[in-house]
């Protein structure tokens, strides 16, 4: 999949808690979720994000709390993929299972309002605004395969399909 | 002849059908018990239901704990926490807790007994690695996969490279596991144990008991790790034979198991730490954060880190006798029911409230900024829970400090961060 978009970027180390704020957490609706995205990091990001956009960011990708409404949140509101130097694991993994792209890259030189284009596939990421290429990491096999089925849960379906709850 | 394993890859390896397992393998495994609160619960009740299951894999495997905002902050997490309770009648969840029974999660599955050694134990809270105490492999995970093992009883792991954390020698007064395990992440930072297993070991651990093995467990996922792990020795079976109501296995590593790195650290030169806002790596000793003047509103006691009655034991001896500065809050929440009445009947309770603390109901509550004890702008507090992220308590510009139950009551006498030493 090619995916075209603005860069958001972000710091090292932004946690969970300013994905999405523990205040919120009384409600698990996406739409609900979404409003409050990013508020910590930047309180103006979910007026600004506009489908499409991509986040950029540093070490440590969604480090902190297991709440899925993190990914949740960021795909909600049009973000398809994060792009960081590095992931925390709870979030990489929540972040395959409900279908929003993480891609490892070299995030230097990618900035604010810079346009990207991001090949899913081979992990190119191209910066339209300055001409350059950055390739981020390969997907794991099985990473891969779960993105493909469309997340853990599309996966899930196939298997009850089949008829394999032994 | 075989490949040496650590405890950790020999547990998952036990819960698989394979024959063998190398780290950065990924794999299917069993799981023993797996784990929702009334936060991460309802997604995957959600996602459960619309894959077309029936039935869950195993009603006597699913522990739903409501910890984080029960009883029912608002109407909305009243409507959470229901969802949580209406599912276990559905589906007659064995570990199911309304809040008169129940507790902080992950003090209230080792008190019960309901996590053991040898548990391959996954639950949709990221401070699940706490069963590694036990000798457990247990892990956080997402909501989406607490859904998958509500259907299959599985899960898909990455086997974990290990790091070897070797403690050794005495600890001094007033150092607990919490030091031990901020002045780790001090060293190695937020990011050190990424994806790892984090394996500690040392004549340390002779000195210390359990409640300290479940505080260092606790945060490994502080460095990043994807667990935490003891081997566990008589003093997890002095913990766990009065509680346990099923068969455990103790799993040690072998001779000649790969580590990707061995940390060794001389335990009697540590002294007590403060972890400064807003990530746990910010670590120093406690003379050089007392020497620095910072005036707290707050403190906290209490969190799946720090709230069992060891910690509050402590901490009553800190406080015994004395009064809190003025203009300034204690909240004392005891971890689990049992640890309150436990702390009643010791006379803690008195010692607390004659100090001017006041003493919540069991609730992650204020640790993760959810309520009871929520701050306003610029506030600071110390707190004996686990992150200290910016706005984690409250208003974004408030700030945590992160310390053990000892220095989290000496500072609340001292209306700033402080020694015990200073107060004694």
């Amino acid at each position: 999949m090619i995916l075209k978009g603005r860069v958001f970027k972000f710091g090292d180390n932004i946690d969970t808690d300013a994905i999405i704020p523990a205040r919120y957490l009384n409600d698990s609706n996406d739409e609900n979720l979404k409003k409050h995205c990013m508020e910590d990091a930047d309180p103006a990001f979910s007026s600004n994000v506009s489908k499409g956009d991509i986040i950029v960011a540093g070490n440590n990708f969604g480090c902190g709390s297991s709440r899925e409404h993190a990914p949740r949140a960021i795909k909600a509101s049009g973000v398809p993929a994060v792009i960081a130097k590095s992931f925390a694991r709870i979030f990489y993994r929540n972040s395959f299972n409900i279908g929003l792209f993480i891609l490892e890259a070299d995030t230097n030189g990618m900035d604010n309002g810079d346009t990207l284009e991001v090949n899913t596939e081979t992990g190119a990421i191209k910066n339209l605004t300055k001409n350059t290429l950055t390739n981020a990491k390969p997907i794991p096999g099985f990473m891969a395969e779960l993105v493909s089925a469309g997340g853990l849960m599309e996966y899930a379906r196939k298997r009850v399909n089949k008829g394999g709850l032994g | 002849m075989e490949r040496p394993l650590t405890i950790t890859e020999k547990i998952i390896l036990n819960h698989t059908d394979i024959g063998v397992v190398s780290p950065g393998d990924i794999v299917n495994a069993r799981v023993d018990i797996a784990l929702g609160n009334d936060i991460t619960a309802p997604i995957a009740i959600k996602e459960f239901e619309s894959i077309g299951v029936k039935t869950v894999f195993d009603r006597k495997k699913i522990a739903l704990v409501p910890d984080h905002f029960v009883p029912n902050k608002d109407i909305l997490s009243a409507k959470q926490a229901k969802m949580l309770r209406e599912f276990a009648k559905t589906h007659d969840i064995k570990y199911y807790f309304e809040c008169g029974e129940a507790g902080v999660e992950h003090a209230l599955l080792p008190e019960k007994g309901i996590v053991l050694p040898g548990d391959l134990v996954i639950g949709a809270d990221s401070h699940t690695c706490t069963y590694g105490a036990l000798g457990a492999f247990a892990t956080g995970v997402g909501s989406t996969d607490l859904a998958y093992t509500f259907a299959f009883g599985e899960i898909w792991l990455k086997v974990p490279e290990s790091v070897k954390v070797v403690f050794t020698g005495k600890p001094g007064k007033w150092v607990s596991g919490k030091d031990l395990v901020l002045y780790l992440i001090g060293q190695i930072g937020v990011e050190g144990a990424n994806y790892m297993a984090l394996e500690f070991s040392g004549d340390t651990f002779k000195h210390l008991g359990m409640a300290d093995r479940f505080t260092i467990a606790n945060m490994a996922v502080e460095a990043g790790a994807k667990s935490g792990i003891f081997e566990p020795d008589e003093i997890t079976e002095d913990y766990i034979k009065k509680r346990a109501e099923r068969d455990y296995t103790f799993y040690k590593s072998d001779e000649g198991a790969k580590y990707a790195k061995v940390l060794n650290f001389n335990a009697e030169i540590i002294s007590p730490q403060v972890a400064f806002p807003h990530l746990p790596e910010n670590s120093v000793n406690i003379s050089e954060a007392s020497a620095k003047n910072i005036k707290i509103d707050q403190s906290v006691i209490g969190s799946c880190t720090n709230g069992r009655i060891e910690d509050l034991r402590i901490a009553a001896r800190v406080l015994k006798g004395k009064r809190i500065a003025k203009y300034t809050r204690l909240i004392v929440i005891p971890a689990t029911n049992e640890v309150y009445r436990m702390a009643e009947k010791e006379g803690l309770i008195d010692i607390f409230m004659d100090a001017g603390a006041v003493v919540s109901t069991p609730t992650c509550g204020p640790c993760l900024g959810g309520y009871m004890g929520i701050l306003a702008d610029g506030e600071r507090a110390i707190s004996s829970t686990n992150r200290n992220f910016k706005g984690r308590m409250g208003d974004v510009t408030s700030e945590v400090y992160l310390a053990n139950p000892a220095v989290c009551a000496a500072s609340a006498i001292l209306g700033k961060i402080g020694s015990p030493e200073e107060v004694a």
